[in-house]
């Protein structure tokens, strides 16, 4: 057995190697700057919410904050596409186990298809973000008066800013499922922090990629 | 400046403390500006200035009367100038309009303000900034329907007019109505300016101007700045004053149903995740799993 398959330090169980270092990096530097922007960003937008403004320094801190670290996360997360992107391209059995979102939701993972690197869910997820950030950040920019004030009119601003809410409420349910099926799926969030997953973790969720990974391995 | 003690506060931005009550027929204060006898001497742009202590910078001439040349973080009020050829008597007609905050009965500004009392109300109708509350984002400039307030990039906070609500507290007018030569300016209640209004428009319609009217547009709830325009069926005539201004549709969908629609949302995919992990239970890998990957990896070593 060679690279990304191996056993563990225990002795038996079998490991696989999901995220090197530099893509877990890059995945937490995006996802402490969404949990910031949607911190301070709820609290700009719902008056019941401005307290989280404490967080911040105060509302003129945050607001001076905000868009500095969305475009932290616009080139972090670039960072991410750029990785990534590949591997989320949609396939025929993506639509099969999307068809089957009974199976999907109550755990019964033998009536899926085999799946590769990611299931439609995380590929979902993948593109939601995608598209939502391009949106996020272009409007985000529209309403940053502090540099961007003079290229737009008004009524531009205010279209941007209606998207703006509306893309960042879109943007947080997309997180919501992610953080959440990250949890419920036991044994996943290893992935981003030591980085590997457990031979039957793959076996149980993505067992085409750990054929190919173990494909892999046999021909070095 | 903070909330005026002197006031009674009616509404602030982004909170829904009850108001007060207000007497019944009771409509507060308002400022009229009878466009008719203005003579353009920018004696209320000085007093502004002047009162509310902002240094305008010294600007640069482009060919026109105006000056500066908009509405800026320092000069709240400001005379636009429009010269208009009146096809029907084939005059030239100088309409000088002194802009400024209309203090809206139905402030887009104010419902547009994230930070709880950074705009308030008063009960007399003064719609004012606080600067101490201020987080200079910018919001009121997308709500406002009038194009008024005006951000400064050196403190970081947006101005406009306060119709003098430190002078009104004590008992005084605005700086700009005192400094005013021609008296185009006046200041009372509105029940008492409507009613000055309407001798001004009863006189403006004997010397031809058949059109003449009073400009308290309803669609913003009516104002507490308010114009005798010798034309009133077409405010747009004078440097653009809305015909029938009212808050963005955009602006009411993002602080009314999207605000409420997103928080309820977000609340509703929390809930909807608990009560999955309740029926669901958690998706773990079986003791078959393992084994099953391990042989799948032996298979390859051999």
């Amino acid at each position: 057995m060679t690279s990304s398959v191996h056993h563990g330090t225990s002795g038996d169980e079998v490991v696989v190697d999901r995220y090197n270092a530099p893509a877990r990096a890059n995945h937490w530097v995006t996802a402490i700057s969404l949990i910031l922007l949607a911190l301070s960003g709820m609290s700009m937008f719902h008056p019941s919410l401005f307290f989280l403004t404490d967080l911040f320094g105060g509302g003129q801190w945050t607001r001076i904050i905000h868009p500095w670290i969305g475009v932290v996360l616009f080139f972090s997360f670039t960072g991410l596409f750029l990785r990534f992107w590949r591997a989320n391209l949609w396939e025929h059995t993506d639509s099969v186990w999307l068809g089957s979102a009974g199976a999907v939701l109550s755990g019964h993972e033998e009536r899926l298809p085999e799946i590769g690197r990611y299931n439609a869910g995380q590929k979902l997820v993948f593109w939601g973000m995608t598209l939502l950030i391009v949106v996020l950040f272009t409007s985000g920019l529209t309403i940053w008066d502090r540099y961007f004030f003079a290229y737009t009119s008004i009524e531009t601003k205010r279209v941007a800013v209606v998207m703006h809410a509306a893309a960042a409420v879109c943007a947080i349910l997309i997180w919501i499922v992610h953080v959440y099926a990250a949890i419920w799926v036991r044994g996943t969030v290893r992935a981003m922090t030591t980085g590997s997953v457990t031979g039957g973790w793959a076996w149980r969720h993505h067992r085409r990629w750990l054929r190919e990974e173990v494909a892999k391995g046999r021909t070095e | 400046m903070a909330t005026n003690p002197g006031l009674t506060l009616l509404r602030k931005s982004a909170s829904d403390e009850p108001p007060p009550p207000v007497l019944p027929g009771d409509e507060g204060v308002a400022k009229l500006i009878d466009v008719s006898k203005c003579i353009g001497c920018k004696a209320c742009q000085a007093a502004c200035l002047e009162w509310n202590e902002r240094h305008e910078e010294v600007g640069f001439n482009v060919g026109s009367y105006e000056n500066p040349h908009d509405l800026t973080a320092e000069s709240w009020t400001l005379m636009r100038f429009t010269e208009w050829d009146n096809p029907r008597t084939g005059n030239l007609e100088w309409l000088i309009r002194k802009d400024g905050c209309m203090h809206c009965a139905d402030p887009g500004c104010l419902k547009a303000c994230p930070s709880p009392g950074a705009i308030v109300q008063y009960a007399n109708g003064i719609v004012d900034f606080v600067s101490e509350h201020c987080i200079g984002c910018g919001y009121c400039i997308k709500g406002c329907p009038f194009n008024i307030p005006r951000m400064s990039l050196v403190e970081q906070v947006v101005h406009k007019c306060t119709l003098c609500s430190d002078r009104v507290a004590v008992g005084g007018g605005p700086a700009c109505a005192k400094a005013c030569p021609t008296h185009a300016i006046s200041f009372g209640t509105k029940a008492e300016m409507k009613t000055l209004a309407g001798e001004r428009v009863t006189d403006l319609k004997s010397r031809g101007f058949d059109q003449a009217g009073l400009y308290d547009p309803p669609g913003v709830g009516g104002t507490h700045v308010m114009y005798v325009l010798h034309h009133a069926d077409q405010p747009e005539l004078y440097s653009g004053l809305p015909a029938n201004p009212s808050i963005s549709p955009l602006v009411s969908v993002w602080k009314g149903a999207a605000k409420v629609a997103g928080v309820v949302a977000i609340g509703a995919t929390v809930i909807g995740a608990l009560v999955h992990h309740m029926v669901a239970g958690a998706n773990r890998v079986s003791k078959k799993d393992e084994e099953q990957a391990a042989d799948l990896a032996e298979g390859a070593a051999d």
